[in-house]
């Protein structure tokens, strides 16, 4: 059948490895290793397992700093054909709309894809938004939190999918945007003829002109919403001792409850 | 750019139920309405819905706009955005909210990016305030969106200065549910869609809904055992405290490996990752793998003997003391209160 296959990818830091600058409330990113984020490597590998199934081609796209290009040259040992990144000084500072509208832009440029993957979100934003603001700007269904391909048809897709308080199975058109929870299978390591291939291709870099973009919707500049202040959460390390007697702590504990309105009944 | 638009919270309903997040976005809806001097509304999308318009209004809504249709039966994403895009666009409200459900965290980016304005995705507070704009402009009473990032490392404010509707969802169980007024009316709107303009993309072959015996995920209460426990027979304390609380029942990996508990209630990594209103833990010392599966809950409550227990550094509320004495005492005060 020979599939388009797209999966968009973020390079994030480790945020089990993230600390706090205590005095500043500041994360200290320095020694942090950056990671693909760990839904898109689910992403991949249900990109891969499609390949595997149906046949095609698998591109893959981020947007980030020159450094994230190690993401995409991993995916390109893994399998991946074709590697974009999008990363000029243009784009830094967006938030999830202005993400959106620049990999919907790049998309636009790159090629036309039956299937886009997107991770449900990534790690350090925890955002869930950019996989469904990408696929409202290019006008495509999109079906959230899939956690499995059943069948691939030349015109459809069957998925299932998480919901709050159960799944779905769901049928979508070809095209669609999928946002991927954790896959069953971990995403697989390279073969050494897997590294050795990949030398022949290259991580593509795009800047603004190169899709074509409204450099005033990208970036900062495009984002609409702002980071008015950043602090460490309540509680790490300001921890109130409820103390006295029995009775003295039990009565303290009740207010709190109450306070919090989880006293009911 | 003042706006007098409306406050606006999105009633998620689903297997013919008002779900619960929907209601409790009403408290929160009501305070930030009347700090900004206008009315908070409802929005319902679906089949014959209107008949939750009552609820709506005793749990604080001044309106209800219902968009009903037969081909708005099941939630679909394309449709319920069109829907929402168009009344927005209508009505222009000045801030909406969605809970940061499965459905909500679908729905709202979908929204947000066809009106092109901000989305601050799982807040865990909504509040009014003013911001300056570092080219010093000002903006009165506008929507502080707090949401915890990086991991729950670190809690940023977010502002939309420029766009409307400010948009956020927000998660759910952090904010107590209003008061119920019986009786009390509102407005219903009935909102006219062109059916025949809605899309029609993905379909829904099969859904089953899962009764999970352990529901940890959707509690907003948890009591949570460790290795301190003891033993299986001393973990009924943890289910009585649980129990007088309307909590569930959790565990740390060291009591589900000592087979004091069933895996199905295990937190952390390599169990369920949760975020409850309330987290107690009793007699767990915090690993990082555990803490990584609850420290995103609103309020922790630690209780354990050792005073070095790593859980502290990461509780609200400490009790340092044994759980065999502490808990009993909570559970007679609690069962005590409640026949006064």
């Amino acid at each position: 059948m020979g599939l388009e296959i797209l999966v968009c990818m973020k390079q994030v830091p480790d945020t089990q490895k993230v600390k706090i600058d205590p005095e500043r409330g500041t994360l200290i990113r320095k020694g942090v290793p950056s990671i693909m984020n760990p839904f898109d490597e689910s992403a991949l590998e249900l990109a891969l397992e499609i390949k595997e199934a149906v046949g095609g081609r698998i591109t893959v796209l981020s947007m980030g700093i020159p450094d994230a290009e190690c993401i995409l040259r991993d995916s390109l040992t893994l399998g991946a054909e074709k590697a974009y990144l999008l990363t000029k000084g243009d784009f830094a500072g967006a938030d999830t709309l202005a993400t959106s509208y620049t990999i919907s832009r790049a998309i636009k440029t790159i090629g036309k894809y039956d299937l886009l993957l997107f991770g449900k979100q990534a790690i350090d934003g925890d955002t869930a938004q950019v996989g469904p603001e990408v696929s409202a700007y290019l006008d495509l269904p999109v079906v959230t939190f899939v956690s499995d391909v059943i069948k691939v048809e030349k015109r459809s897709v069957v998925v299932e999918r998480m919901i709050d308080n159960g799944k779905q199975v769901i049928k979508a058109p070809i095209p669609s945007v999928l946002t991927v929870v954790k896959a069953r299978q971990r995403l697989r390591i390279p073969t050494i003829d897997g590294i050795v291939s990949s030398f022949e291709r290259n991580v593509v870099r795009l800047g603004p002109d190169d899709i074509g973009a409204d450099i005033k919707r990208c970036g900062l500049k495009g984002s609409p919403t702002r980071v008015k202040k950043i602090f460490s959460p309540e509680g790490k390390g300001s921890t109130s001792y409820i103390e006295g007697n029995l009775e003295q702590m039990s009565a303290e504990f009740i207010d709190v409850l109450k306070h919090k309105g989880l006293y009911r009944r | 750019m003042a706006s007098n638009g409306e406050v606006w919270v999105y009633a998620e309903h689903d297997w013919n139920k008002l779900q619960d997040i929907g209601i409790e976005l009403l408290s929160k809806g009501r305070e930030l309405a009347d700090e900004l001097g206008v009315k908070l509304a409802s929005v319902i999308i679906g089949d014959k819905v209107t008949r939750h318009a009552t609820i709506l209004f005793e749990h604080g809504a001044d309106k209800v706009y219902a968009c009903e249709g037969s081909k708005l039966d099941n939630y679909d994403t394309a449709k319920y955005a069109k829907v929402l895009t168009d009344l927005t666009g209508q009505y222009k409200p000045q801030v909406v909210l969605f809970g940061a459900s499965a459905r909500g965290r679908d729905l709202a980016p979908r929204v947000a990016s066809k009106l092109r304005v901000g989305l601050t995705a799982d807040c865990t507070d909504l509040q009014i305030g003013d911001f300056k704009a570092p080219d010093g402009t000002e903006y009165k009473k506008i929507l502080y969106q707090i949401r915890p990032a990086f991991g729950g490392n670190i809690i940023a404010t977010i502002v939309n200065p420029n766009t409307r509707p400010q948009m956020a969802t927000v998660r759910e169980g952090v904010m107590p549910p209003p008061p119920s007024k019986k009786g009390k009316k509102g407005e219903i709107v009935k909102a006219i869609i062109k059916m025949q303009n809605l899309p029609n993309l993905t379909s829904i072959l099969h859904r089953e809904k899962t009764e999970k015996k352990v529901n940890l995920k959707a509690s907003r209460i948890i009591v949570s055992g460790g290795y301190g426990v003891g033993s299986k027979e001393n973990f009924a304390i943890i289910r009585n405290l649980a129990s007088v609380l309307g909590a569930e029942v959790g565990a740390s990996r060291a009591a589900v490996d000592a087979g004091f508990i069933e895996k199905d209630h295990q937190v952390g990594q390599t169990g369920t990752t949760v975020r409850p209103a309330l987290y107690i833990a009793c007699g767990i010392s915090g690993s990082v793998q555990h803490r990584a599966g609850m420290d995103q809950s609103a309020k922790i409550v630690a209780i354990n003997n050792d005073p070095e227990a790593p859980i502290f550094s990461i509780a609200h509320y400490g009790i340092i003391g044994d759980l065999n004495e502490v808990i009993p005492m909570l559970i007679e005060d609690i069962k005590k209160r409640r026949v006064e």
